[in-house]
């Protein structure tokens, strides 16, 4: 019996042994880039950024800024106080606060954009009947949820909110040298400073400015969000004060400006036309009848039950580079005839490349899809240019000014694609033959241009301007995010090869304005 | 011969293969080493998104094939080793998403009977612990649900087993947990129920239960089989939105397997049969699996006592 009983004690104890042996503990940790930017450091503060031309506002000085009371008086003392009251108790939760918005304003409102477009992306689902329904701004809580952020809403999205940040800190500037106040922590030396030391005039200030214009265009663009980047923007103008970057009337007067300009924008957006986008069945059935007129094939939804085309009229949205008759005179030429020998030996490509997919092919699908559920091709183009602004050290009104360059160019890009897509209504390549199976879900609207290459083009049009010592990067990226739409079998070649053409076309616009709006 | 019969735990569309014995009382004797091949057949037409049940004509029915070598080899009567490789072919019937295919995980288990105690005149309890490692052999598409061959982690699992014997009656019952390394992906960022901008994802850790209970006797098991999975975090699918590999997945399954052994002229090999149907889950196909495989038992010592209950 006792031998017994040491028995199972040792067995116990080897099994113990083993398990402890074979137990290994891995980091769980996601390393995000979001997490390792580091704090804003301007190499330049662009102190007459005040002088580059705005997008909408008529003048820099546009809308009034009350001077700011002087840095002697009671008023400002006390907000002083406030400072310091607030960094003789930080916690550990404002120092994460602190660090996430010290990377800077622009980025981060940037990152929660792409972040809302992610969570919004999701087709909605079919009625009992089959049909669909449609999401309603008057009601964004309701399933449907509003929007549904899919590639032209949120290269629409990107561009207002970024071109409203942009002229809302161009207004900024312009008071910020006109009053010339200097930064708490330089006014009194008990004032810490936990963001990195700057000469530029703090009043307005222009976080607060950048989340003003934030809070008003997103009230338009995500209504179901309202609450959320509330208390986000209260985070960050917290911060700023916390940080002893701003006093609370510096923070004040940049929100108000901020949403003053904005709502030029917002104003704008509910007379853009993307309102009507969504079109309706006349319209739908309007370009079957135009396409079969022509005698080509024309495209129908691949889904089951079949959807209504996504965004049928986004093609009419106003643009903020080009307009109505750019569009038309940019629209390219006719793709291949759906009865020709080029069509044929094209979806024989498609075929080609459905059936002979490499490992590294589907990772280049996979790498570009930017579908459902995600923050789209032109937030991967923001998140790639992010990644790179992040290593130039610009000032928040250069962030603001890079991104509208780039994100009205990727609108723009919607706009003229659309515009392709459904002027000649041409069949994806699953619906030539059925037999190309796709590596990547297939886009609800038709196939001639791709999407994604006049994205890529106009994008990688405005980075390479910008970043010049670049070389071929961006262009040789956009030419990836092209060809992966073929690799996974869901576009002709000539969608992306036209595609990239007209991108780049839409990209030269915003080159020419940057080349004029006095910031190079 | 009692021995062998497989299963695959079915991770939304993703089947990992385990071997039954990983999670059965079957020991095989010192020196006997057991080798077959398996396929399995899983197909499901609706899935929960969420706790929401559904079809989608743009999926039709999904289905898994699963073909598997195994492998079981005794080192003592009371230490196994095992090993198992599947290739993994999935297809959809409607829609256009490609299926996938390809070697998926290679599985290592020990498995380690402690002590058995005797109840009463004719009863015995036995009880075993058993570890599993599995890792990916090819940089198969993980992120490409539910057309993937598999999630792409690799899992540790400790497994602790009781088996109660009465006469030719038994039931087992098992609990495990199993830890996931995190998985990278071939996109940048994702969205789960926030924004994550890297292309690595952190995989919940899993655990569950299996309890068994049948006929045993040297020719024949017949038993009726649960198994259940948890994912110990992870998030629901979004309404109409693709699944991801870091959901929430959950799953239990009830049904039935068998073996039969030959005996004589053919003594050494085994037929196997077994099939499941999902019957609750969260985030994973209704599944349907049906599974069949051919075992041979070769005895490399002198006694030919192949096995041991």
């Amino acid at each position: 019996m006792q031998l017994m009983k040491t028995d199972l004690t040792y067995k116990l104890l080897m099994v113990t042994v083993l398990t402890a042996l074979v137990y290994w503990s891995c980091s769980k940790d996601l390393n995000d880039r979001s997490d390792s930017y580091p704090a804003l450091t301007p190499a330049s503060i662009d102190l007459d950024a005040g002088t580059w031309k705005p997008v909408l506002l008529t003048a820099a000085d546009e809308f009034a800024v009350a001077a700011p009371v002087a840095t002697t008086t009671p008023a400002y003392i006390a907000e002083l106080n406030e400072i310091k009251g607030l960094q003789r108790n930080l916690s550990d939760n404002d120092k994460k606060i602190i660090k996430y918005w010290s990377a800077g304003a622009v980025l981060r409102w940037n990152e929660i954009l792409r972040e809302l477009v992610a969570k919004y992306n999701l087709p909605p689902y079919q009625n009992p009947d089959n049909t669909y329904p449609a999401p309603s701004a008057a009601n964004p809580f309701a399933y449907p949820y509003f929007p549904f952020a899919n590639p032209p809403y949120a290269a629409r999205a990107y561009a207002y909110v970024s071109a409203a940040q942009y002229d809302a800190l161009v207004a900024t500037w312009h008071y910020k040298k006109l009053y010339n106040r200097a930064a708490p922590y330089k006014v009194d030396s008990l004032v810490k400073a936990l963001v990195p030391r700057s000469d530029l005039p703090s009043y307005p200030s222009e976080d607060a400015a950048v989340a003003g214009a934030a809070i008003e265009m997103l009230k338009l663009l995500f209504p179901g969000e309202v609450a959320y980047i509330q208390q986000k923007a209260d985070e960050q103008e917290r911060y700023r004060i916390m940080a002893g970057a701003n006093v609370r009337s510096e923070i004040e007067a940049g929100e108000a400006l901020g949403k003053l300009v904005a709502q030029k924008f917002t104003a704008r957006g509910r007379a853009d036309r993307a309102g009507q986008a969504i079109g309706n069945p006349d319209i739908w059935k309007k370009f079957e009848t135009d396409t079969e007129a022509k005698g080509e094939v024309c495209w129908f939804s691949l889904e089951s039950p079949k959807r209504p085309p996504m965004l049928p009229l986004f093609s009419k949205v106003k643009g903020f580079l080009c307009d109505s008759m750019d569009i038309i005179n940019m629209r390219p030429a006719p793709p291949p005839s759906t009865s020709s020998q080029q069509f044929k030996e094209e979806t024989e490509e498609v075929l080609y490349y459905s059936q002979h997919a490499t490992r590294d092919r589907i990772r280049i699908v996979h790498f570009w899809a930017d579908g459902a559920g995600t923050y789209g091709p032109p937030g991967h183009w923001d998140a790639i240019a992010a990644d790179e602004f992040v290593k130039e050290h610009y000032s928040e009104v250069r962030w603001a000014r890079n991104y509208a360059l780039i994100n009205m160019a990727l609108m723009d890009a919607a706009i003229t694609c659309w515009d392709a897509k459904y002027f000649y209504f041409n069949p994806r390549p699953s619906q030539s033959d059925p037999n190309i199976k796709t590596l990547t879900g297939v886009p609800n609207f038709p196939s001639y241009t791709s999407g994604h290459s006049t994205f890529s083009a106009a994008a990688a049009t405005v980075l390479t301007h910008l970043l010049p010592d670049r070389g071929s990067k961006f262009n040789d990226m956009a030419t990836e995010a092209s060809m992966s739409r073929l690799y996974g079998a869901i576009h002709y070649r000539s969608d992306c090869t036209m595609g990239l053409e007209s991108g780049r076309k839409v990209g030269e616009r915003a080159v020419l304005r940057a080349q004029t709006d006095g910031a190079e | 011969m009692k021995f062998f019969t497989m299963m695959c735990v079915c991770i939304f569309m993703v089947c990992r293969l385990q071997a039954q014995t990983d999670m059965d009382a079957i020991m095989l004797n010192k020196n006997v080493l057991c080798v077959g091949g398996m396929y399995s057949h899983n197909s499901w037409k609706n899935y929960w998104e969420g706790t929401y049940k559904r079809d989608n004509e743009n999926l039709g029915t999904v289905s898994t094939q699963m073909m598997g070598v195994m492998g079981n080899y005794g080192i003592t009567s009371k230490l196994n080793v095992l090993f198992n490789l599947p290739y993994v072919q999935t297809k959809a019937t409607n829609g256009t998403l490609k299926g996938l295919k390809g070697v998926q995980d290679l599985g290592l288990s020990v498995k380690y009977k402690i002590h058995t105690f005797p109840v009463g005149q004719k009863g015995k309890l036995a009880a075993f612990a058993i570890g599993n490692f599995s890792f990916p052999l090819t940089n198969y598409v993980a992120d490409f649900l539910p057309m993937s061959i598999g999630l792409h982690s690799k899992n540790l699992t400790f497994r602790g087993m009781l088996d109660y014997q009465l006469g030719k009656f038994f039931t087992t019952a098992s609990g495990y947990y199993t830890l996931r390394s995190n998985i990278k992906i071939d996109r940048t960022s994702y969205y789960d129920t926030e924004m994550h901008l890297t292309n690595e994802v952190d995989m919940p850790n899993v655990a569950g239960f299996n309890a068994r209970a049948g006929y045993r006797s040297r020719t024949w098991i017949a038993e009726a089989v649960l198994d259940n999975m948890n994912t110990l975090g992870g998030f629901d699918i979004r309404k109409n939105d693709m699944p991801f590999p870091s959901n929430k997945m959950n799953a239990t399954m009830a049904g039935a397997s068998f073996k039969y052994s030959f005996a004589k002229a053919l003594r050494g090999l085994e037929l196997t049969a077994g099939a499941k149907y999902t019957v609750a889950g969260r985030n994973v196909g209704q599944a349907t699996i049906v599974n069949g495989g051919v075992f041979y038992l070769m005895d490399f010592s002198k006694k030919h006592a192949t096995y041991e209950n």
